[in-house]
């Protein structure tokens, strides 16, 4: 029953945490044995540093079509992403308003709403919904603010624009390139069209987070001012990231106080990180095509494997009429199974080996309903049995076939206890 | 030549507080395969309980210092539907609900038991101030060891077919002992504070802000027992049977109680202490854990009060005070005891027009 070490481990949890890359540790402990000295400093060692530094930086900004000097490094996505909206904004003055969809990762939605700002729907397929992004844009109306502690906030806060129902001028547009819960990939382009017609003053964000691993990042976001990237999504360690701000782009920074990274992000820089991010990131982008191709097909074999043995009672969350899954992210398999709880799923599938999770983790480390299935409109008792599959760079075709057989054998278990 | 059996498993309900910590190591030392879990059940404000954060925290942290795994629930829905929905009808319909014992009828004891079963868990366990004895009618609970602490009036409704499932390791000491042990085994909530109140209301925003934000608050006119007005109250729903404070400027001398809450047609009735006091109390909900007791037992009406001499009709209709008692406020548990093994329980009916 209780999950043990010995039981051999199913990782399907990569979009919350992808295993290290060797490339990443090889360089990572080569850089801090190499690298003991501060990069700002004027001595070789430091300059030394500096160089280990800058070709990271080069590394990550040609597998993310930028320049390098467009690369500041950050403690990883949630920072990137506070980054860019609030940045945006803080540079913009107070009646600035951000615009953004409903199935962000908070790191997005909480800086977004707290300022009063806008979210926009996706489709069932968790796709962003173009027309209400359109119609967002051409009327930016600041709504009401969200109501804090059951009370109503009657007038805007000190920071948010300067009267609930007043037009206020779009500072930023935010949408997430491959959404972590279901997988679901955003067109990109066509946001950036919209946003660069109807909003020509606004920057231009994506978080891409969970992209660099399936999409051609730096294809996609050509257009885009601003770009979040973390390093613990593709085998680098975690505390490491970095915001793409192309040149001639003004953020309001969040740590000020050494000036580093061109006065964007203060702070020592983290050459050893930075190193191991950098290797991790190659290595991800030059493998892409071929593990996109590799674990679409397990993933495909594990959805379908559920279907086969439990029926239509699985559905891919962002597929919901059975349709094809070319929208969604080749190594993500969210799939709603009807008539079981989701935690309690969760525990026999840990018990089992299977690391996997349902919709988000709250801070608590309960389960917690998905803003994301809400805004796609998954119905409240199904998104109950939500379960997110998240394949990368270690996973085998053996794991996915024993998943099956851990999630078939757990569902009805379940099945004799009205779900769990 | 008895089979060898496995090693029983057990999950502990661990609220983040001293009692639950202490089981979970006694099962731990008396040799049961444990996991401890955490349930969140409310996602507002609270002041403690068993939701917040630092409480979840506090319960990990008291886990991994027993070696045991720790997981959460969150059966917030189950608990909004059960216990916090009705606990704001009840307060619309004039009744004076007890949320601690509705959870524990449906959550700790129903929804969590299920859910263990599912896992796998022969066993589940709390850190309530009770215990569990076997009687020759089956398994009974009976008040913890700690008089002071005991917690059975809110478990009264713990059959023998619950019972069976269940282990209440902390009830078996006093309270100090509980304390002592957790110090000496250096647990980290050895020192918490006990959990008082509604979990889901904080001090701060008081039962009438939470109140007034899911039922309408109404004003009510307020009678003597002859149906003459003597003043108006602004939210009846606030007012509860025996209560003497809030009643506002009645005129007149003597301290007057409430005597009735009549929801219906927004009148409150008080009275003289002399006229609070009642010879029987009808019951709403009685259930017997077994026979009927025809003789006189002893009757708790509030989770710490003292237990009055009693009988209790057979069909569960009404108790009858063998000195005069005050009334119990509708929605109340009642409990029954012989000796101190729970017997019986229901809760004070509401019985239109008792006064007006």
């Amino acid at each position: 029953m209780p999950a043990r070490r010995e039981t051999p481990e199913i990782y399907l949890d990569h979009a919350a945490s992808s295993p290290l890359r060797a490339c990443a540790r090889r360089a990572w402990l080569d850089a801090a044995q190499r690298h003991h000295a501060n990069p700002t400093g004027s001595h070789l060692a430091a300059r030394e540093a500096r160089r280990a530094l800058d070709r990271a930086r080069e590394q990550v900004a040609s597998c993310l079509g930028a320049r390098p000097g467009e690369i500041v490094f950050t403690s990883g996505g949630s920072e990137a992403d506070n980054m860019a909206v609030r940045g945006a904004l803080g540079v913009r003055g107070p009646s600035a308003l951000a615009v953004t969809t409903a199935v962000e990762h908070h790191a997005v939605l909480d800086p977004v709403t707290r300022s009063g700002g806008v979210t926009v729907g996706v489709d069932e397929r968790g796709v962003v919904d173009l027309q209400a992004l359109a119609n967002a844009l051409k009327e930016p109306t600041a709504p009401a603010l969200p109501a804090v502690s059951g009370e109503t906030v009657a007038a805007a806060s000190a920071d948010g624009p300067s009267a609930s129902g007043e037009s206020a001028a779009v500072a930023v547009v935010s949408a997430i390139a491959v959404n972590n819960e279901t997988g679901s990939i955003n067109p990109l382009s066509a946001v950036a069209e919209a946003a660069r017609e109807l909003a020509p003053e606004a920057l231009l964000h994506s978080d891409a987070v969970q992209a660099v691993n399936w999409i051609d990042v730096a294809a996609e976001t050509v257009g885009y001012d601003l770009v979040s990237v973390t390093g613990h999504k593709v085998g680098a360690p975690v505390g490491t990231g970095v915001l793409v701000v192309r040149d001639g782009v003004l953020l309001d920074p969040l740590i000020i106080g050494g000036g580093q990274e061109r006065g964007r992000r203060a702070g020592t820089p983290d050459v050893a990180g930075a190193a191991a991010f950098a290797a991790a990131l190659s290595e991800a982008t030059e493998q892409r095509a071929d593990s996109v191709q590799r674990l679409r097909l397990l993933r495909d074999g594990l959805i379908d494997g559920l279907i086969e043995r439990l029926g239509d009672r699985v559905t891919v969350s962002a597929a919901p009429d059975g349709s094809d899954r070319d929208h969604i992210a080749a190594g993500i398999a969210n799939v709603c199974i009807a008539g079981v709880q989701s935690e309690a799923l969760l525990f026999l599938l840990d018990a089992a080996g299977v690391r996997a999770s349902a919709a988000s983790s709250c801070s608590s480390g309960a389960q917690d309903p998905s803003h994301v299935l809400a805004a796609m409109g998954v119905p409240r008792h199904l998104a109950a049995g939500s379960l997110r599959l998240s394949l990368g760079h270690t996973t085998t075709s053996d794991e996915a076939e024993r998943a099956v057989e851990a999630i078939s054998e757990s569902v009805l278990r379940l099945d004799r206890f009205d779900g769990g | 030549m008895a089979a060898k059996t496995r090693t029983k498993r057990v999950l502990v309900a661990m609220s983040g507080g001293v009692d639950s910590s202490v089981a979970a190591a006694r099962l731990l030392d008396a040799g049961y395969e444990i996991a401890g879990v955490t349930m969140k059940l409310w996602g507002g404000p609270s002041d403690t309980g068993c939701c917040s954060v630092s409480d979840v925290d506090d319960a990990r942290w008291a886990a991994d210092e027993l070696g045991i795994e720790h997981h959460v629930f969150n059966f917030g829905d189950d608990f909004e539907r059960h216990v916090v929905a009705p606990y704001a009808a009840d307060h619309a319909a004039g009744l004076t609900p007890n949320p601690c014992v509705e959870c524990n009828r449906h959550i700790k004891f129903d929804r969590l038991l299920h859910r263990a079963e599912a896992l796998g868990f022969d066993l589940v366990a709390t850190g309530h101030h009770a215990r569990i004895v076997s009687t020759a009618a089956g398994l009974r609970l009976r008040r913890g060891a700690d008089t002071g602490k005991d917690q059975s009036y809110v478990l009264h409704m713990l059959g023998p077919e619950v019972l069976a499932r269940l282990l209440l390791p902390a009830g078996e000491t006093t309270k100090q002992q509980v304390r002592r042990e957790a110090e000496e085994r250096g647990l980290v909530t050895a020192n918490k504070p006990d959990s008082q109140e509604v979990c889901f209301i904080t001090t701060a925003q008081g039962r009438r802000r939470f109140l007034s934000q899911r039922i309408p608050m109404r004003p009510g006119r307020v009678v003597d027992t002859s149906g003459a007005q003597v003043g108006s109250v602004e939210s009846l729903e606030l007012l509860t049977v025996g209560q003497r404070r809030g009643l506002g400027a009645l005129g007149g001398g003597s301290p007057r109680y409430v005597l009735d809450v009549d929801a219906q047609s927004a009148t409150v009735t008080v009275g003289s202490l002399a006229e609070l006091d009642c010879q029987a109390t009808p019951l709403t909900g009685w259930r017997w854990m077994d026979q009927p007791v025809s003789g006189e037992v002893l009757v708790q009406t509030s989770a710490h009060g003292v237990a009055a001499a009693a009988t209790i009709d057979a069909d569960g209709e009404q108790v009858r005070w063998i000195e005069p008692r005050r009334r119990v406020a509708p929605g109340q548990a009642v409990v029954a005891y012989q000796d101190d093994i729970v017997i019986g329980g229901g809760a004070a009916a509401m019985v239109a027009g008792s006064y007006s």
